[in-house]
């Protein structure tokens, strides 16, 4: 008989996970023991990172994504219809196609979505940018064309938000791309938080402050936004600020399917260590859907499929499964257009942030091109 | 166990989280909640202690109690 593994969504964590269980399950795998099924309704793998990089005209949209069966090893089925319910007591997956998919371990792997309309000042009727999806991020490109005098605020209005770094990364970018072309004099940059320090990672958060001074980039915490009008930010705890051109970072939100199909109240609910759904038997989530205490990264979902390739194996093959994840974590920092840094974390590790270089940006860059590798499971 | 008499009407659990970190989930809770309401924070991080307290009074909300409950701390904060 044949065990049937199915992963929903074809994200990060979706396509690595599935690349590297055809590769730990090969003999399986080719003895049709085996079989494994990304079902997406994305054609295209998007790289989400370097949505940063397109407002700055550093990386074109045509760069962001590539199809993903060019990503998946060829054994791995592919099914571009769309997951409509999660049945976890008949062990099956239905899609709004009509097909209906029997499983024995079903893989959650669906992500974080932007809201953008349900963000205060963004959407199709706020005046905000942001840089959360291919069109938003061409838009923005060319409102920063046309930008040359006034003030830019980056505001932090949603939480929690994947990638942590890209907040810190967009003024600091953003700095020295005015400078470049001559307008920073005339330019004024704020950066806004949530809470009283400049980035829920306390290490970040010190490593940001001399660097923000420098650039001379305002900052403003304790700063929830409620509502944005006529250009003027109001926030929940009462202060005012104006802008000339405002990009936020929206609030983000899990599928609907996770909480109809019982796996939690918004995110995923899993065990941190073992990625197991804390509600189902052999239901395991990967990545930003899930609720694991750390950023949502692509790091994240990287590491931890390490963890969930070897469970899943170990069950398939009727052993104990023993692998467990610690929650590492690894964030490139941009600090401007020429240099960079990164940090490295874990669920009871608190990240070292050095202080930034030339090479690791040129890492970070090379990164971007290695990505792929990434999520064909190679590295 | 708990020593306190309050009853909360809502509770976010942030033992283990580490980033954006408790009081992160608690502002998130508090925007989407009625004035009134009682908030109750589950949290195991130290620095919850003075960072709750520090948002809950800039922001005009009413700090009720903290509870120490040996190996995380529960906090109680009503929407004003």
């Amino acid at each position: 008989m044949t065990t049937r593994i199915v992963i929903v969504g074809g994200g990060s964590g979706g396509t690595i996970t599935a690349n590297r269980l055809v590769e730990e399950l090969d003999a399986e795998v080719s003895a049709d023991e085996v079989e494994v099924t990304i079902v997406t309704d994305d054609p295209n793998h998007v790289y989400k990172p370097l949505f940063l990089y397109v407002p700055f005209g550093e990386t074109e949209l045509s760069q962001t994504s590539r199809p993903l069966v060019d990503l998946v090893d060829h054994r791995v089925n592919l099914v571009y219809e769309r997951v409509t319910e999660i049945d976890t007591d008949g062990k099956s997956v239905a899609t709004g196609a009509g097909s209906e998919m029997d499983y024995d371990y079903l893989v959650v792997a669906t992500g974080a979505i932007p809201q953008p309309e349900e963000t205060p000042g963004l959407g199709e009727d706020g005046p905000g940018h942001h840089f959360y999806g291919p069109e938003a991020a061409a838009d923005l490109r060319d409102a920063l064309a046309d930008f040359d005098e006034g003030h830019l605020v980056l505001s932090v209005i949603g939480t929690p938000h994947v990638c942590p770094a890209a907040p810190v990364e967009f003024p600091m970018i953003a700095e020295e791309w005015f400078r470049e072309r001559g307008v920073r004099e005339d330019i004024e940059i704020t950066y806004t938080y949530p809470i009283q320090r400049l980035h829920g990672v306390r290490p970040t958060a010190e490593w940001m402050v001399p660097r923000f001074e420098d650039r001379g980039i305002d900052s403003e915490t304790f700063f929830n936004v409620e509502s944005v009008e006529d250009g003027t930010i109001e926030t929940l705890e009462g202060k005012e600020l104006d802008f000339d051109l405002l990009v936020g970072v929206p609030e983000f939100t899990a599928s609907p399917l996770i909480q109809e199909a019982g796996l939690g109240e918004e995110w995923m609910e899993v065990d941190r260590h073992t990625l197991e759904s804390d509600h189902a038997e052999d239901v395991y989530g990967i990545g930003d859907v899930t609720n694991i205490p750390t950023s949502k990264a692509g790091s994240v979902a990287h590491y931890a499929s390490g963890t969930l390739v070897s469970r899943i194996a170990s069950e398939v093959r009727g052993h104990q499964p023993t692998a467990t994840f610690d929650g590492k974590t690894i964030c490139f920092i941009e600090a401007g257009t020429e240099e960079g840094t990164f940090i490295e974390f874990a669920y009871d590790r608190e990240p070292v942030v050095r202080d930034e270089n030339r090479f690791l940006h040129w890492s970070k860059l090379g990164y971007n091109e290695a990505y792929w590798l990434t999520a064909r499971g190679v590295m | 166990m708990s020593d306190t008499d309050i009853q909360a009407d809502e509770t976010v659990d942030a033992r283990g989280a580490a980033c954006p970190g408790p009081l992160m989930d608690l502002i998130g809770k508090i925007k989407d909640v009625e004035a009134g309401t009682v908030v109750e924070l589950l949290t195991g991080d130290e620095g919850s202690k003075n960072d709750v307290p520090e948002w809950v009074e800039e922001a005009n909300h009413e700090l009720l109690d903290i509870v120490d409950e040996g190996d995380y701390y529960a906090i109680y904060v009503k929407k004003t």
